[in-house]
């Protein structure tokens, strides 16, 4: 991590190199390698109402994703999480700092940096009365991809993730909720993302599914080359899957580090039992049933 | 692949699933499309009771034609509020192509839907009136004009296509508003001469008011092109401005909801 670069919050443990990937040869052993992602002191506001003060949704955000990495967001509901998602996706646009994309800056080299990332989020977003092949044919093409192509990765993509070749042609509404997901997340795989962005991929889905999410998703950091940003509010799941981890309180990093740091630090500085439960606890000053209780009553 | 196969392959992605959706929507496009025809013949027929032919023309082409406009301008205009319904707008946003490519497959996909649509209904006025005559008609103006009509009209449908952007809640019905009063002030069953002044002010900016009178023209009475430059002009000048500057607002707009927040999937 270059320290010079990013400000780091005061409780923020050194960052761990995800995976540090310098070609032996070609790129001298002293040269920092492009990180897959760069966040430089970004922060967005949004004017709610014409006589308040904007609210500052994220502030003052730095982080940094090295290639073949996985990095997870935690943080309340609000805290700001999907938010910088959509910063990166280039969905919002930036009020202060800079976001790259192995080394292509978000605001000047938009294009690029579109073709490197996809996307899942939390609700699978689809033209419901079409098929999932449709669907994938349609982003597809958006990516330059040949139809043929498409519809052949798509065939392998889907029974990798358990869904059967038939249910490929039914609209989409007809499929359960973890299949849409898988659906979301073979969408993305499609286009061959170096850099994945997986919003709450698996909130909301029944246990089976959910494993079988995160299995696919240790499947495509080994197989995909793909860097990840993973936001989450399953703590498991985050030390899963997760090299490092920032958590996010008021749109601030409050803490970052790998789960193993960050559970020794909660031990160690607040007498807490070594869990990620505590973890999030500590930093957001709210218990994950907390959240949980105020997501269904936003629902409800 | 050149930087331009990738944008018309990109068009075609939007072109195949506007028809996809039409697949899959076939009930729903049959029951349209019988609406759209019972209007058509439901107006002519006020001119067959009056038994004056010339009337019965100058509604039924006014009905036809409307008919092309308003489908053309509902694909375009609908370009965002459709993927903002479905909850897609951010995942096409995400995608890398221009906004241009984005439009330009929704125009022509808006386009030849349109022309099949209004061909269908054209066919069930005719057979509906087997007696009437189209000798006079002179055909290239008529095509002249639904081309001319067609790009002039895409210009304010792109303008429209902006609203859901703008106005999260309210964008898709602003843009039928706008519909509809292009309706009222184009002299689509009757002329433009009858309007109060304000609204005749306003119908000289519709390009509506200038396809419509000029497939008239063509069809009843059979008048060249060359003898319409009236009509022409104002189509050419609309065409020529508010596709730039369609295109030029869309990119604003999309900066503006990317600044605060609307491209956020509402509903």
């Amino acid at each position: 991590m270059s320290s010079t670069m990013l400000k780091e919050p005061k409780m923020t443990l050194p960052i761990r190199s995800a995976v540090p990937t310098p070609v032996p040869g070609v790129v001298p052993a002293e040269t920092p390698a492009i990180p897959a992602l760069l966040v430089d002191r970004v922060t967005k506001r949004f004017q709610v109402a014409r006589k308040k003060a904007p609210v500052v949704a994220i502030a003052n955000v730095s982080l940094r994703l090295e290639r073949g990495g996985t990095i997870g967001i935690l943080g309340a509901n609000g805290s700001g999480k999907s938010t910088l998602i959509r910063l990166v996706s280039g969905l919002l646009t930036l009020d202060e700092g800079r976001v790259e994309v192995f080394g292509h800056d978000l605001e000047r080299e938009e294009m690029a940096v579109k073709r490197l990332i996809n996307r899942v989020s939390v609700d699978a977003a689809f033209f419901k009365k079409l098929s999932p092949m449709e669907n994938l044919l349609f982003a597809a093409r958006l990516y330059g991809i040949d139809s043929g192509f498409a519809r052949r990765e798509t065939v392998r993509i889907t029974e990798r993730l358990g869904i059967a070749r038939k249910r490929l042609g039914r609209p989409v509404e007809q499929l359960s909720r973890g299949m849409q997901q898988k659906i979301a997340i073979a969408r993305a795989l499609l286009t061959s993302p170096a850099l994945l962005l997986l919003d709450e991929p698996t909130t909301g889905l029944d246990p089976r599914s959910k494993l079988d999410v995160q299995t696919f998703i240790e499947e495509i950091r080994k197989t995909h080359d793909a860097s990840i940003v993973l936001t989450t509010h399953d703590l498991d799941e985050a030390e899963r899957l997760c090299d490092e981890i920032i958590v996010l309180n008021d749109g601030k990093v409050v803490a970052q580090g790998s789960p193993e740091e960050l559970k020794r630090l909660v031990a160690e500085r607040y007498g807490q039992a070594p869990t990620m439960h505590s973890v999030f606890m500590t930093y957001t000053g709210r218990s994950l049933d907390d959240d949980i209780a105020e997501e269904e009553a936003e629902d409800e | 692949m050149t930087a331009l196969t990738h944008e018309l392959k990109a068009s075609y992605a939007f072109i195949e699933r506007n028809f996809f959706l039409s697949r899959r929507y076939w009930g729903w496009e049959i029951a349209f499309l019988i609406y759209s025809a019972a209007g058509a013949l439901s107006i002519s027929l006020i001119g067959a009771q009056a038994g004056d032919p010339r009337l019965l023309l100058t509604l039924m082409v006014g009905a036809i034609f409307w008919n092309y406009l308003s489908v053309v301008f509902s694909w375009i205009a609908e370009t965002i509020a459709i993927e903002r319904w479905e909850g897609t707008l951010e995942y096409t946003m995400m995608a890398p192509i221009r906004r241009s490519t984005h439009l330009l497959g929704a125009v022509a996909y808006a386009m030849v839907y349109g022309l099949i649509h209004t061909l269908a209904i054209l066919v069930a006025v005719v057979l509906f009136f087997p007696d009437l005559s189209f000798a006079h008609a002179n055909i290239a103006t008529v095509a002249g004009f639904m081309v001319l009509g067609s790009f002039s009209f895409v210009g304010i449908a792109m303008l429209a296509a902006i609203l859901p952007l703008l106005f999260v809640e309210r964008g898709a019905q602003m843009a039928f508003v706008l519909q509809s009063v292009l309706l009222l002030v184009s002299g689509v069953y009757y002329s433009i001469s009858i309007l109060p002044g304000w609204m005749q002010v306003i119908s000289h900016v519709s390009p509506a008011t200038y396809a419509i009178d000029g497939v008239r023209k063509g069809l009843i009475d059979g008048v060249p092109l060359s003898e319409l430059t009236g009509d022409i002009w104002p189509l050419l000048v609309m065409g020529t401005l508010f596709i730039p500057f369609g295109l030029w607002a869309f990119g604003r707009a999309e900066k503006y909801a990317k600044r605060t927040g609307k491209l956020k999937r509402v509903g």
